[in-house]
């Protein structure tokens, strides 16, 4: 029964799949001078990494919460899934390098 | 009780509760599994509600936290985030000090 509606599901959320490109917009009308890279193989489930000055000061939850305003009703429904990392240009520099050491 | 009411409710009960898909031990979601990993790792106990289960508290969480995914993690009442910021939090240690070293801990024995 389970397997059966999540499979309709599915196949639900494929027919109203969305291209990372129109998150990738509306994230950035939404977050001024933010820099956006939406990344789906299956148009269900997305990674995002936004960077943006606005994060400054704010708890995942918050940038999260901005990043989830941006999408409206879209998120959990044509948007099944989305990972996010959100991070100030100061924070994602310090990321980089950390990784590259 | 209205949805917001059960909602207030099961937070009050529940100083560490998750709203998952499926169970821990039947995640039926790979976010709502890397949640329950995390949190299994810390070893401190919690709660679940599995929202499959209950599609009223599912569309009410949405409304009540102004957050549209699952799994929701909350403690103390006061939501934490979804999987992404639980296994971020898991990596840096916080999780294992907000759950296991601060007073949440005490709280609840």
């Amino acid at each position: 029964m389970f397997c059966y509606t999540l499979r309709r599901f599915e196949q639900k959320a494929a027919l109203l799949n969305m291209d990372p490109a129109e998150i990738k917009t509306l994230i950035e009308n939404g977050l001024v001078g933010a820099q956006v890279s939406v990344f789906s193989e299956d148009n269900t489930h997305y990674a995002a990494l936004i960077i943006c000055a606005d994060f400054a000061g704010k708890r995942p939850i918050a940038r999260h919460q901005m990043i989830y305003q941006c999408l409206g009703q879209r998120m959990g429904n044509e948007i099944h899934a989305m990972s996010i990392r959100a991070h100030t240009a100061e924070e994602w520099q310090e990321l980089q390098s950390a990784a590259d050491g | 009780m209205n949805v917001n009411e059960k909602i207030k409710d099961q937070l009050e009960k529940n100083p560490v509760l998750l709203y998952m898909k499926g169970t821990p031990d039947f995640p039926q979601c790979g976010f709502s599994g890397q949640t329950v990993a995390a949190l299994k790792s810390v070893g401190r106990p919690f709660a679940y509600v599995n929202i499959f289960e209950d599609p009223e508290i599912r569309e009410g969480l949405k409304v009540y936290s102004n957050w549209p995914t699952f799994p929701q993690l909350y403690v103390n009442g006061e939501l934490i985030g979804g999987a992404d910021i639980v296994v971020e939090m898991f990596h840096s240690g916080e999780l294992k000090s907000l759950l296991v070293d601060d007073e949440v801990a005490a709280e609840s024995d």
